[in-house]
């Protein structure tokens, strides 16, 4: 209960200060998305209350967008890529490796909940393909290998 | 007096150790007792030397790279700091022939500069564009930017001059300038550059299209994969409020123009300019019918500004120099400099800024040095994830907006993204349907159905199945798409796919 008591007080906070923005509900759902990993569904209602919108519209601006989720994540997003620079470097052999070695496809988290796997196109990278990123960090010309050291790295 | 020291903060190097580098020369020098003043550049856009260490010496700047963290004892031991010998050591980084074969205009001070110093920006002659700007009449300024031939730098080419002219001529109380950096081609990353390089360029540039139309606010679209340049533009917007070039009134000049950094959340499709403006709005990032034209009615039903990163930080230096000056680089009706992306199997990856003319081959193997992996470059797609792909055969093309139109490519954004002759280009043009599917906005049916359609057919060419029937089918689809779709998002992505098909007709399984 106290969890739901601080989402909503969270959401509450979030909305007073930003709803006055001119077009304020993408700096909302980003504010949400920074401080609780996701846009909780049942957040949906007070956000469409105080912008005066319906819930079908911000339902419909949340599933739109690929990067806000409806869902929890994992501690850690690893987003590849799979533009074509880096399929032009290997990106699929990487895209492979990182399935396998994660356990997992895309949109999906690891049992152990550290990582959520996500495919992404293009992070403007494309001098260093293939690339990666971890949340917000960024890696170039990665190779299996480098690929397993970065996590173990991230996992620490 | 204490050395300075160049290191980047650009992400592309930070994604190659930049961070850890900078970390270990500071601590470094601290251990040896050696007082220096580590400034973070941007690139000089020669990733595979990145992380590149500069030295400022009194013959110029010296060069290290592509240095490792293990690298940094050696370095000192070898006197880098007053430039001394060693493995890593490339010389005065102007003269390097990469750097020194280039004309830089736009990217005249990214690598050079301190990025967020409103001093450092001042110094290397920023701000004079503004500071001509503001004792021109709005249509003066205008006039310099048409006469400059300045195209849209975001790929469609469509003159910055008269979408500025359209914009001045609409009255309205409040008008909008917007910046799309939603950078999503693939292949691209000069938008990024300049942001973490030199932001305060396009933060002028953008400045000079407000007073010169009469708008009062900007906002800079910026895509979600570019958290490091957030980070940078907003400290530069920061620097740029308390030094008096924002806000309410410019340089005492009693203009006004603010300035805000918006999110997108990882729809390619809302680089279109209309379905940015839908995201900015706060809404689906749905594409609009035109008419009518942003420039009318754009934001919130306003005149609106919409330009590319590139095409906006290009005003500063017609301002400065005038439009005749820029309009004296280029070739036939694409004047000025195109900053190209030189990207996938390169051996020498990274930013060229060239005059308009040079060839794809000249870039490809002067610039570019041939393929990362020795192999033959067997295909090369031009102008994003909606470019044609070309043959060697079509190398000799010169990089320019009406000669790539001839051969049925597209210069887009500058990315040029090389392959091997490992490439299967069925498999590419599988991809380019694919990427379609999952970036349509869903407004059209052309790009909606289309695009799935053109996945499921082509799933059944790259595994040779009625080949007879399947490659009449998929050419007709894409004659739906390229003239039937609301943007560019159905309507050009049959050019990766027809010139994949035309082009390299064996990976389909068509007998030649």
């Amino acid at each position: 209960m106290t969890e739901q008591k601080t989402m909503m007080q969270t959401v509450q906070t979030i909305v007073a200060d930003l709803k006055d923005k001119p077009g304020a509900l993408l700096p909302i759902l980003h504010a949400m998305q920074n401080s609780l990993g996701y846009v909780p569904p049942e957040t949906v209602p007070t956000i469409a209350k105080e912008l005066n919108l319906s819930r079908a519209e911000v339902h419909g601006v949340i599933s739109f967008y690929h990067y806000f989720r409806d869902h929890a994540p994992g501690k850690k997003t690893v987003r590849i890529c799979r533009a074509e620079s880096c399929l032009a470097m290997g990106g699929k052999d990487l895209e492979s490796h990182a399935k396998k070695t994660l356990g997992i496809d895309y949109h999906e988290t690891t049992a152990d909940g550290k990582f959520s796997l996500e495919a992404v196109y293009c992070l403007g990278n494309c001098a260093c393909s293939p690339a990666i990123q971890i949340d917000n960090d960024v890696y170039g010309r990665v190779s299996n290998t480098d690929f397993d050291e970065i996590l173990k790295e991230q996992s620490a | 007096m204490s050395v300075t020291v160049y290191i980047p903060c650009d992400s592309s190097a930070v994604s190659l150790g930049a961070n850890r580098v900078a970390n270990a020369v500071a601590q470094e020098a601290k251990n040896r007792g050696i007082e220096i003043n580590v400034v973070r550049n941007g690139s000089r856009g020669m990733y595979w030397l990145e992380p590149m260490v500069e030295v400022a010496t009194e013959k110029g700047r010296i060069a290290y790279g592509a240095v490792k963290t293990g690298d940094v004892a050696s370095l000192f031991d070898a006197d880098f700091l007053n430039g001394g010998a060693h493995a890593l050591n490339l010389g005065l980084t102007e003269e390097i022939p990469y750097l020194k074969k280039q004309q830089r205009l736009t990217f005249a001070r990214v690598g050079i500069t301190d990025p967020v110093s409103v001093e450092d920006y001042v110094a290397h002659d920023g701000y004079r564009g503004l500071k001509n700007a503001l004792s021109y009449s709005q249509a003066d300024v205008v006039k310099h930017v048409s006469d400059s031939g300045l195209r849209g730098r975001g790929g469609a080419a469509f003159p910055t001059g008269i979408k500025w002219n359209t914009v001045l001529n609409t009255p309205s109380e409040q008008k909008y300038i917007i910046c799309n950096a939603d950078e999503g081609d693939s292949g691209t990353f000069s938008d990024r550059m300049i942001m973490e390089g030199d932001p305060l360029v396009l933060i002028e540039g953008m400045t000079i299209a407000g007073i010169a139309v009469g708008a009062t606010q900007g906002y800079i679209y910026l895509r979600i994969e570019y958290p490091h340049a957030l980070e940078i533009l907003n400290k530069a917007i920061e620097n740029a409020t308390a030094a008096g070039y924002l806000g309410d009134n410019i340089n005492g000049s009693g203009k006004t123009f603010h300035l805000e950094v918006r999110q997108g959340a990882g729809a390619y499709v809302c680089g279109e300019e209309t379905a940015l403006m839908e995201s900015l709005e706060g809404k689906r990032g749905l594409v609009r019918f035109k008419p009518p034209l942003p420039a009318i009615s754009g934001l919130f039903g306003k005149p609106t500004v919409v330009n590319n990163v590139i095409s906006l930080a290009s005003v500063p230096v017609i301002l400065d120099k005038g439009g005749e000056f820029y309009r004296d680089f280029g070739m036939g009706r694409s004047r000025g400099t195109l900053p190209l992306q030189l990207a996938g199997n390169l051996k020498h990856t990274g930013l060229v800024e060239l005059a308009f003319g040079a060839t794809l081959r000249e870039v490809l193997y002067d610039f570019g040095g041939g393929s990362a992996t020795g192999k033959p470059i067997r295909a090369v797609q031009v102008g994003g994830p909606l470019g044609s792909y070309l043959p060697e055969s079509q190398f000799d093309t010169p990089l320019d907006y009406e000669a790539f139109a001839e051969i049925w490519a597209v210069l887009g954004h500058g990315g040029i993204v090389a392959f091997d002759e490992t490439v299967d280009l069925a498999q590419m043009a599988k991809y380019s349907m694919e990427f379609c599917v999952e970036e349509s906005c869903g407004k059209c049916t052309p790009c909606r159905i289309g695009s799935t359609r053109g996945y499921e057919v082509m799933d059944e060419i790259v595994n040779k199945r009625d080949l007879d029937k399947n490659i009449p089918l998929l050419r007709s689809l894409c004659d739906t798409m390229l003239n039937g779709s609301l943007c560019a998002m159905g309507g050009m992505t049959p050019y990766p796919v027809l010139s994949a098909l035309n082009h390299f007709p064996e990976d389909f399984g068509v007998k030649v």
